[in-house]
């Protein structure tokens, strides 16, 4: 049975991963090759980096740096930022990226999604739409970086991005980005029943029950999950041990959590000191492949 | 690093569609020499092949035919029966033919069909972690356990007789994740990137290749 996704995303910003929080303020965390290291032997199912600066400067994400990263990954790398040519997904695709993220050029230029699904099959284009609730359920779709309205719904944009040959949606909420207080499961919902493709849940992450609330009430086929990640221990493994009993999720790791109790927050508990004695003597083999 | 001094172990073929920098890493994790190339002189020399693939069927085809090594490739895996795997859509190119985005031919190497998924009650592409159904173990499959998740990305799939199926998966019914027939090779979902179970497979793909 094909699991739930849980993806690990990675915002970089002068080539630094950054926290991001409401598309305003944006916090320095630290060099993304460790950030991807970490994430692939948490096993995160993939992982997105997104390249904010890219759009402004005209590029999209250095090749060299993309390079070093694809050797760090053993999971899906989806790579995003400034994309709007064939050219430059060919480039990226040949540094390592699986998987490209096209957001302005959605708007922009949506022609571009026909062409590179005819090239590099719709697998290959995910398109991510950055939403802001304007007013009490009507969401706008917003592009640099969340600062420029377009005036277009983004159920509408989805639809008509499936249409042209996108073949993931990942569906950002602005107001809810870095905000901790969860998904916003009605956005996601409204994205997830109108197209027919994946889609990906992104922005406001707080917790491992936030995300078994966006696959129940928002109908989402993935979580994608940045500053929760990056700012929490053991956090893909232990909130995979959260979603295991109640989802299809792929558990790869020695980690079992069994005797560990979580937090109302989702985070370890102290186990008991009877447990900790017995784990100072025993053997950890790592992985033979 | 791929050891230029020693004859490589596999050679990763490069056809412009490739997303053959995954496949590369992957093999270098393992420690196994390799080339990436189109040559026919290199294709000649190679013990063992593997095809990546990133793209639609179309170009992928036309890329191998613009690059004269489809008469080669079949007279070293078929004729000669060196070893070959193909991935994803490199799994998809070894078929007669497919649907995507108009009638294409393949390359033949395994009698089946490249179709849609059916998609009256799954979305598609189908992408994710999901399971197998192994039917046949020996090689690929030896060394990864039966609950193993592997990584796929595809809308379209080798529709094709139960014996040339290795693997199968459930989307919506059930579709080929792996073919074997004779020293041809294929696996629908990503071994690069499917972590240890597929570095695994990726090692018994490497180690039978020597028998």
């Amino acid at each position: 049975m094909l699991s739930k996704r849980i993806i690990a995303s990675i915002i970089l910003k002068d080539g630094i991963v950054v926290q991001s929080v409401g598309f305003k303020h944006y916090l320095p965390i630290g060099s993304p090759e460790i950030a991807v290291e970490f994430l692939d032997a948490w096993g995160a199912d993939e992982i997105v980096v997104l390249d904010i600066c890219a759009s402004r400067e005209n590029r999209t994400m250095d090749g060299e740096l993309l390079s070093r990263l694809a050797t760090k990954s053993m999971v899906p790398l989806t790579v995003g930022g400034g994309i709007n040519s064939v050219e430059m997904i060919r480039q990226l695709i040949r540094k390592g990226a699986d998987k490209v993220v096209i957001n302005r050029a959605a708007i922009d230029n949506p022609g571009l999604i026909a062409e590179a699904a005819k090239i590099f099959g719709n697998q290959c284009i995910t398109v991510s739409i950055d939403a802001k609730e304007i007013e009490k359920g009507r969401y706008e779709v917003f592009v640099d970086s969340g600062q420029v309205g377009t005036g277009r719904d983004p159920v509408e944009v989805a639809q008509s991005s499936t249409a042209q040959g996108a073949g993931e949606i990942l569906i950002r909420s602005i107001n809810r980005d870095g905000s901790k207080k969860g998904f916003d499961r009605e956005l996601i919902r409204s994205v997830s029943e109108a197209v027919d493709v994946p889609v990906v849940a992104a922005g406001g992450c707080g917790n491992p029950q936030h995300i078994a609330d966006a696959f129940r009430e928002g109908h989402a086929d993935a979580v994608a999950v940045g500053n929760f990640f990056n700012f929490t221990e053991h956090s893909v493994t232990v909130t995979k041990a959260f979603l295991e009993p109640h989802f299809p999720i792929r558990l790869d790791t020695y980690a079992t959590y069994e005797h560990a109790a979580l937090g109302g927050d989702g985070r370890l508990e102290k186990q008991s000191d009877v447990v900790l004695e017995g784990l100072r003597f025993e053997y950890h083999p790592k992985e033979i492949i | 690093m791929s050891d230029t001094a020693r004859r490589p172990e596999v050679l990763v073929i490069d056809y412009g569609v490739g997303n053959h920098t995954s496949v590369c890493n992957a093999l270098e994790r393992l420690k196994y020499s390799y080339a990436v190339s189109s040559d026919t002189k290199d294709i000649k020399d190679a013990p063992a092949y593997i095809l990546p693939g990133v793209g639609a069927f179309k170009e992928a085809m036309q890329n191998l035919r613009g690059r004269n090594i489809i008469e080669v490739l079949r007279e070293e895996v078929i004729g000669k029966k060196k070893p070959l795997l193909g991935i994803c859509l490199g799994m998809q190119v070894l078929a007669e033919d497919s649907t995507e985005d108009g009638l294409h031919t393949g390359l033949g190497f395994i009698p089946g069909h490249v179709v849609l998924i059916p998609h009256e009650n799954v979305r598609v592409p189908h992408v994710g972690w999901n399971t197998l159904t192994i039917q046949k173990s020996d090689p690929l499959f030896v060394a990864v356990s039966t609950d193993a998740r592997f990584y796929f990305d595809h809308s379209y799939h080798f529709a094709t007789d139960e014996k040339y199926r290795a693997a199968t998966t459930q989307y919506g019914g059930e579709i080929t994740a792996a073919v074997q027939h004779g020293a041809v090779y294929g696996v629908q979902f990503h071994p690069e990137k499917s972590q240890t179970s597929g570095l695994r497979l990726l090692r018994s793909f490497m180690k039978n290749t020597k028998k």
